[in-house]
């Protein structure tokens, strides 16, 4: 099994004055040098799809890993939207174990603000080949309406309110006031989400994560390093993936390829939902956390609303804490992608070094999940277990 | 409520261009499998269940319920995406349209009508039955 051994994430939160390119390369040099490591350890880099930019189509991690001047002897460009981070670090596991390679850089970085991409109701249109677009674009699917019909699928089918996705908002906006680097650090109320003007019905404004410039990077290697380094080693116990799409045309809303990536977590892990002390749960909207956390099991299916209310996800108060760096939903989504933040908070509530206000005493197991792509359509759902050691 | 929304032309492939038409005439096509007898949607020419390829087309009844859908009102026109499940079987995604936006409830029936895309071509889409 391996361990992450190095975690990074860019302070900026919009980046006007710098390349993509660069911020690639201060969040890897950031990572390496929290590892304590330097960059000719590195012989695995690991990236998505976009690493140079969209218009950089499939010659991207060349590009990159040339910027970066990094001698290989592994790469591994797996795209799986928001989610590719947890399956880069699953992936770097397996080549570690196989003895592939020694030491994995990951990085992610973007700059969506910077380029002016400002709102998630635009239709995309970048995607006219794809087999489905033509089925599917004239209709006028976004970001967000496609996720709100999940929404309100599950509240017509098990009776969740809007009150209850709004706790899910009003929980990361308690754990990032403390966060200085959050783009929204003012605590919220379930009156002042339901008050944001609704975007796509049933989705308000608070429901919906912020957009924001950024990158985060993380090291992956192997026991002998890891328990060599400064940090407690954390290890990856546990991981699965899935994919769910829309099945040929029988479409079910209310649930997500969590439902089938989680169980091959927990097996692999040996491990079970009671027993996970603090959850990084991708949190594109309100609604990608309940039905996520329904289908991880930590709550029986279409109960996830009476779950998540009252607090029950903020650290200190309720039995699950999540998202303690405020998440998606306040801190920040670099690049519209936010399952490497996910990791690398987790990682900081498993070192113990989380801030103290929303620090989970005695940390030691925890659970990442990351949903990539879009909820109501296509996507690929990927479940990390992490262990201190 | 008449929705005045532009709506993006579809770019069909070779193997879809009969439903596309068929639009054109006012109908919605299906394709049927008649290796393990399901009809899927969007329409392929190996059926995504089973993978035979003697898969065919089969005119939908035009009819459907309202599986889900969103009204997006931070749009220049507001407008409702769907998913309307067909008595077929499939449920396809789609615009309720030419209805007052906020009348629209999961489980209503729709019926089929056709908008023409910036391109004039007719796209297959739901109004309140």
């Amino acid at each position: 099994m391996a361990y992450i051994a190095g975690i990074y994430e860019h302070p900026t939160r919009k980046a006007d004055g710098k390349s993509l390119a660069l911020l690639h390369a201060e969040v890897a040099k950031g990572a390496i040098e929290d590892a304590g490591l330097s960059k000719d350890d590195v012989d695995a880099y690991f990236c998505a799809g976009d690493v140079a930019g969209w218009d950089a189509r499939g010659t991207g991690p060349f590009s990159i890993i040339d910027y970066l001047g990094l001698k290989l002897r592994y790469l591994d460009s797996t795209e799986s939207w928001g989610s590719s981070y947890l399956v880069h670090v699953a992936h770097a596991a397996e080549a570690i174990a196989a003895g592939k390679c020694r030491v994995a850089l990951i990085t992610l970085a973007g700059r969506p603000r910077a380029e002016g991409f400002s709102t998630g109701t635009a239709v995309a249109t970048d995607g006219l080949s794809a087999p489905e677009a033509q089925f599917e674009l004239p209709y006028a699917p976004t970001v967000v309406n496609t996720y709100a019909m999940c929404a309100m699928r599950h509240m017509h089918e098990y009776g969740t309110t809007s009150e209850q996705l709004a706790w899910i908002k009003v929980a990361a906006s308690h754990h990032a006031q403390h966060n200085p680097h959050a783009m929204l650090r003012d605590v919220v109320t379930v009156e002042e989400v339901l008050n944001s003007p609704l975007i796509a019905d049933p989705l308000h404004r608070l429901d919906c994560c912020v957009i924001s410039d950024g990158g985060g990077a993380l090291i992956v290697t192997g026991p002998e390093i890891a328990k060599s380094l400064k940090h407690p080693p954390v290890k990856v116990i546990g991981a699965g993936y899935a994919p769910k799409h829309q099945m040929g045309g029988r479409i079910d809303l209310t649930y997500s390829g969590a439902r089938w990536s989680g169980p091959q977590a927990f097996a692999e892990a040996g491990v079970a939902p009671a027993d996970i002390q603090y959850a990084s749960i991708y949190d594109s909207f309100t609604i990608t956390v309940l039905i996520t956390l329904e289908d991880l099991g930590f709550c029986e299916k279409g109960k996830g609303g009476a779950f998540v209310a009252d607090g029950n996800l903020i650290s200190g108060v309720g039995k699950l804490p999540f998202n303690t760096d405020g998440g998606g939903l306040c801190n920040n989504h670099p690049s519209n992608r936010g399952g490497m933040t996910k990791i690398i908070e987790a990682v900081r509530q498993l070192r113990g070094g989380a801030h103290p206000k929303v620090q989970v005493a005695n940390c030691g197991l925890a659970l990442v999940h990351g949903t990539g792509g879009a909820l109501g359509t296509r996507h690929g759902s990927a479940t990390l277990i992490l262990e201190r050691e | 409520m008449a929705q005045e929304r532009t709506i993006i032309a579809p770019l069909p492939f070779p193997e879809t261009a009969p439903y596309w038409e068929a639009a054109a005439q006012g109908k919605l096509l299906l394709k049927h499998c008649t290796a393990c007898g399901a009809y899927h949607f969007y329409p392929r020419a190996l059926c995504p269940f089973c993978f035979s390829d003697n898969t065919e087309w089969h005119e939908a009844a035009g009819t459907g319920t309202i599986y889900s859908f969103s009204v997006t009102r931070r749009a220049e026109v507001p407008y409702a995406i769907a998913y309307v499940t067909l008595p077929e079987g499939p449920t396809m995604m789609s615009n309720i349209v030419d209805c007052d936006l906020d009348a629209i409830r999961i489980g209503q029936r729709v019926r089929l009508v056709f908008k023409p895309a910036e391109n004039g071509q007719p796209v297959p889409m739901f109004t309140l039955a």
